[in-house]
C-alpha cells in the first residue's frame, strides 16, 4: 500500500510538472502569436524576424554570445527568487547589483593577492555590499514595518544617486586627466580567465555553481524549508516556531548577496573596473521576468535566462535587416505578461481539478490507507 | 473643532512664510520664494501630483498600481504623437487614451485573471518602456528631428495666460497692471514672499496646469461625495462586505484602474506637450514613483498628495532656478526645526524632543558647513524624505485596507 502511494505521489509531481512545462510552452508560444500580429499591424513581415532571429541566433559565435547574456540574467533571477519564495519582491536588485559593482571595483584596488584569491576577494565584497544595501530594507520592514515593495523602490533611486556620488567624488581615476570615466583599473591577478576568449568568461560557470546551491539551499535544506514555509503560509510558520523577522532578514541579505554578483562579468571579466556608462543597467528588472518565466525554480530559471540571452543575441541583426531591434524586448515583455496569466489560470485548473478527483474518489471508494 | 482646525493651519502656515521671508532677508536669497521659482516649481508639481493621483485612484479601489511609471511613458509617447500630429489639445487627449491602454492591461492582468498585482506593474513597466521605443523607431526615426528615442518637435504650444490686474493679464486687448510682480519687486518682509508666490502661481500659467490642478478636488469631490466614490473605495476597504450589499466590486477596480491609467497618461502628456515640446525617451525619470511616494506621504488622500507633490516640486524647482539657494533651504530647516523644538520642550514629549533636536543640530550644522550640495544627491530627496516618512510614522498612515489583495467574486471567503 506504501509503496502504491509513494508511485502515485511521484506520478502527481510528474503531472504537476509536466503540466508546468506545457503551461510555459504554450504561453510562450501564444505570446509569439500576440508578437507577430503586433508586427503585422505595424506592417513587418513577422516570419521573416523570426526566421531571422532563428537563423543567425543558432549559429556558434551567437550561442557563444547568448551564454554570455545569460549570465548576469542568471544572478539576477536568482537574487528575485529566493525573495520570492519567502513572499519578499525584492525590486531593490538593480540598485543592489550597482551598489555592489562600485564597491567591488573600488575595493579590488586596494589590496594585492594572488589570483583565485584576490578574484574571491571581489566576489565575497560584491556579495557583502549587495547585502548590506538590501539589509536596509529588511531593517525598515522588521523595525517598523515597511512594505519592501516601496522600500526597494525607494532605494533603488538613492542607491543610484548614491553611487553616481560616491563615483564622481571619490573612486573616479582622474589620472589620465579625467578622459577615463571608470574607477583604476583592476590588476591582472584579480581578472576572471576566459572560457572561451575574449566570447565568455568564468561567471558563467559560477552562475551554473550559484543555481546548484539556490536548489540546495531553498529546496533541499531545512532552512530553505522554512523559508518556503513562511513564504506559503507566515501563519502557521510562526506557529512552528519559525523565527519570522530573522528570516526576512537572512532572505533578504541572500537576495541582495546574489543580486552583488550581478555585474561581476562586466567588472571583473570585462571591463575591469566600474563606469557609469560601462557597467549596463536595468538587469534588477529583467531578473524579475525571468524568474517570473522560470517559476523561481533552478532549471526553470537557467532555461529562462537562455532564453533571454538569445533573443538578445539577435537583436542588432534584426537592426540591419529592417526589423526595429527593440521588438525583442517587447517580444520578452509579452512573453513574461502572458506566462504569467496562463500559469495563474493553468494552477487553478489544476487545483481545481485535484480537488475533483480527490472528492471523486472520496465516493466511489474507501480513502488509501 | 472645524474652526479651530483652519486657525491652527492658518497660523503655522503664517508661521512659516514668516520663517522663509525671514530666512530670504538674512541670506538675501530672492530666488527662495520669487515667482520665478515657484512657477517652475508648479511645472514640475504638476506631472507628479497628477502620478500621485493616479496612484490614489488605484488604490482606493484596491488595487496597488505599481506601473504608473510605465502608464505615464504611454502617455508622454502617444500625447507628442498626437501633438506632433494634430496639436497639444489632442495631444493631451492622446495622452490620456495611451494611460487608459496601460491601466486597462492592469485591469486585465490583476482584475480578470488574478495574477499579482506588484508583478503585473513591473511588467507593464518593461513593456511601455521598451514598446514606445519599438513604437519610436517605426514612427519617429528618418523624421526631421526624430529619432528612435526623441519625437519632432511640435509645432503648435499650448495657450498660455497671465491672471488679468494680478499678474498682468490682458483683458479685450488692454494690458492691465502687474500688481504681484510689483509687490514681489519690494522684496518687503511677508508681503513680498506672498506677492512672488501668488505671481508664480498666476503668471505665465498652461490651461494644461489648471485643468491639472482640478483633477484634486474633482478626485477629492467623486470619491467622498458621490455613490460611485463610496462604491468604489468600499472595494478598496472591504471588497467582501461591498459584495454582500450588491456591489459589482471588480467592475469597480476596472473603472478606478481605468481613471488611474488616464490620469498616469495625462501625468506623461504634460511632461511632453506642456513642460517640453517633443518626446524624449527617459523623459518620465522615475517620477511615476515618486508619485506613489507623494500617495503614501499624502496618507492616501487628495490633500496630502498636493501637499506632497508641492514639497517635492518645489525641491525640484529651486535646484533647477537658483540651485546655490539650497543651502538658504537648510537655514529654513533649522529654523522650522527649531520651533518644533520649543513646542516639544514645552509639551515635554521625550522623542520629539529629540528628533527635532538631531534635525535642528543636522541642518544648522549643514547650513555652516556645506557650500554647494552635489546635484547626485538632491535628486534622491524625494525618496528619502519617504523613507523617513514611512519609517516614523508608519503607525499613523493608513492605506486601503484592502489594497493589493486579490479578490474573486463568488468564491468562499
Amino acid at each position: 500500500m506504501n509503496q502504491q502511494l509513494t508511485t502515485q505521489r511521484n506520478f502527481d509531481s510528474m503531472r504537476k510538472s509536466l503540466n508546468t512545462l506545457g503551461s510555459s510552452v504554450s504561453a510562450i508560444i501564444l505570446a509569439l502569436s500576440i508578437c507577430a500580429v503586433l508586427l503585422l499591424v505595424t506592417g513587418k513581415d513577422p516570419f521573416a524576424a523570426y526566421s531571422k532571429i532563428l537563423e543567425t541566433g543558432l549559429t556558434g559565435e551567437k550561442l557563444l554570445e547568448m551564454l554570455k547574456r545569460a549570465t548576469p540574467l542568471i544572478f539576477s533571477a536568482i537574487a528575485v527568487a529566493i525573495g520570492f519564495k519567502m513572499n519578499l519582491f525584492n525590486i531593490g536588485v538593480e540598485g543592489q547589483y550597482l551598489f555592489a559593482a562600485l564597491i567591488a571595483a573600488e575595493m579590488a584596488t586596494h589590496v594585492s593577492l594572488p589570483r583565485p584569491l584576490h578574484i574571491l576577494f571581489i566576489l565575497v565584497v560584491a556579495m557583502v555590499s549587495g547585502a548590506a544595501w538590501a539589509s536596509i530594507a529588511a531593517f525598515l520592514k522588521i523595525a517598523r514595518g515597511v512594505n519592501e515593495v516601496i522600500s526597494t523602490i525607494m532605494l533603488n533611486y538613492i542607491a543610484l544617486s548614491f553611487i553616481q556620488w560616491l563615483f564622481e567624488s571619490f573612486f573616479r581615476d582622474d589620472s589620465d586627466g579625467g578622459l577615463n570615466v571608470k574607477t583604476t583599473k583592476i590588476a591582472p591577478s584579480g581578472r576572471m580567465p576566459d572560457l572561451v576568449h575574449d566570447r565568455l568568461n568564468g561567471m558563467f560557470i559560477v552562475a551554473l555553481i550559484v543555481a546548484f546551491l539556490y536548489w540546495i539551499v531553498v529546496f533541499r535544506s531545512r532552512f530553505g524549508f522554512r523559508l518556503r514555509a513562511s513564504g506559503l503560509n507566515p501563519i502557521a510558520a510562526r506557529t512552528a516556531g519559525i523565527p519570522a523577522n530573522r528570516m526576512v532578514l537572512i532572505a533578504l541579505m541572500l537576495s541582495g548577496a546574489v543580486a552583488g554578483l550581478i555585474a561581476m562579468p562586466a567588472v571583473i571579466g570585462d571591463v575591469y573596473g566600474y563606469g557609469p556608462s560601462a557597467i549596463a543597467t536595468q538587469f534588477g528588472f529583467a531578473g524579475i521576468s525571468v524568474a517570473l518565466l522560470g517559476r523561481n525554480h533552478p532549471l526553470g530559471i537557467i532555461g529562462a535566462a537562455l532564453l533571454f540571452g538569445f533573443l538578445d543575441s539577435t537583436s542588432a541583426v534584426l537592426q540591419l535587416s529592417g526589423i526595429p531591434s527593440s521588438i525583442v524586448k517587447v517580444i520578452q515583455a509579452i512573453i513574461v505578461l502572458v506566462v504569467v496569466i496562463v500559469n495563474e489560470a493553468s494552477s487553478r485548473r489544476y487545483n481545481r481539478r485535484t480537488a475533483e478527483r480527490a472528492a471523486a474518489d472520496l465516493k466511489s471508494q474507501e480513502v488509501p490507507q | 473643532m472645524t474652526q479651530s482646525k483652519n486657525f491652527r493651519l492658518f497660523v503655522s502656515l503664517l508661521a512659516a512664510l514668516a520663517i522663509i521671508s525671514t530666512v530670504r532677508l538674512w541670506t538675501s536669497q530672492d530666488a527662495l520664494t520669487s515667482s520665478d521659482t515657484i512657477g517652475t516649481a508648479l511645472r514640475l508639481t504638476v506631472p507628479i501630483l497628477l502620478a500621485g493621483m493616479a496612484g490614489l485612484w488605484a488604490e482606493r479601489c484596491g488595487v496597488l498600481n505599481i506601473g504608473i511609471e510605465g502608464m505615464m511613458i504611454f502617455g508622454t509617447w502617444f500625447g507628442a504623437w498626437g501633438a506632433w500630429q494634430f496639436g497639444p489639445w489632442a495631444g493631451l487627449l492622446f495622452a490620456i487614451l495611451g494611460g487608459v491602454f496601460g491601466g486597462l492591461v492592469h485591469a486585465v492582468a490583476t482584475v480578470r485573471f488574478n495574477i499579482d498585482q506588484v508583478i503585473s506593474g513591473v511588467v507593464i513597466n518593461l513593456f511601455a518602456f521598451f514598446g514606445v521605443r519599438y513604437l519610436s523607431e517605426l514612427v519617429y526615426v528618418g523624421k526631421q528631428g526624430g529619432g528612435i528615442s526623441q519625437s519632432p518637435p511640435q509645432k503648435w504650444a499650448l495657450p498660455r495666460f497671465n491672471l488679468p490686474i494680478l499678474s498682468g493679464g490682458q483683458i479685450a486687448g488692454w494690458k492691465s497692471p502687474d500688481f504681484l510682480g510689483w509687490l514681489e519687486l519690494q522684496r518687503w518682509f511677508i508681503l513680498g514672499d506672498l506677492g512672488g508666490i501668488s505671481r508664480g502661481l498666476t503668471h505665465n500659467l498652461s490651461w494644461a496646469t489648471v485643468i491639472a490642478v482640478l483633477v484634486v478636488p474633482a478626485s477629492a469631490w467623486v470619491l467622498w461625495r458621490t455613490r460611485f466614490g463610496l462604491r468604489l473605495r468600499s472595494s478598496g476597504e472591504s471588497p467582501v462586505a461591498a459584495e454582500s450589499l450588491g456591489v459589482k466590486v471588480n467592475h469597480l477596480r476596472y473603472y478606478g484602474l481605468l481613471i488611474s491609467g488616464g490620469l498616469a497618461g495625462l501625468a506623461g502628456g504634460t511632461l511632453s506637450i506642456v513642460a517640453s515640446s517633443y518626446y524624449r525617451q527617459g523623459q518620465t525619470a522615475g517620477r511615476g514613483f515618486i508619485g506613489l511616494a507623494t500617495m503614501i506621504f499624502g496618507n492616501w488622500r487628495p490633500s496630502g498628495i498636493l501637499i506632497g507633490a508641492m514639497l517635492f516640486g518645489y525641491a525640484e524647482g529651486i535646484k533647477l532656478v537658483a540651485s546655490d539657494s539650497i543651502t538658504a533651504l537648510f537655514l529654513f530647516i533649522a529654523a522650522i526645526s527649531g520651533v518644533f523644538l520649543v513646542v516639544a520642550v514645552i509639551r515635554r514629549k521625550r522623542v520629539q524632543i529629540a528628533v527635532a533636536l538631531s534635525a535642528f543640530l543636522l541642518s544648522a550644522i549643514a547650513y555652516r558647513t556645506v557650500d554647494t550640495v552635489p546635484e547626485s544627491l538632491t535628486q534622491a530627496l524625494p525618496y528619502l524624505v519617504t523613507l523617513i516618512v514611512l519609517a516614523t510614522a508608519n503607525q499613523r498612515l493608513r492605506p486601503p485596507a484592502m489594497a493589493g489583495v486579490p479578490f474573486r467574486p463568488g468564491e468562499p471567503h
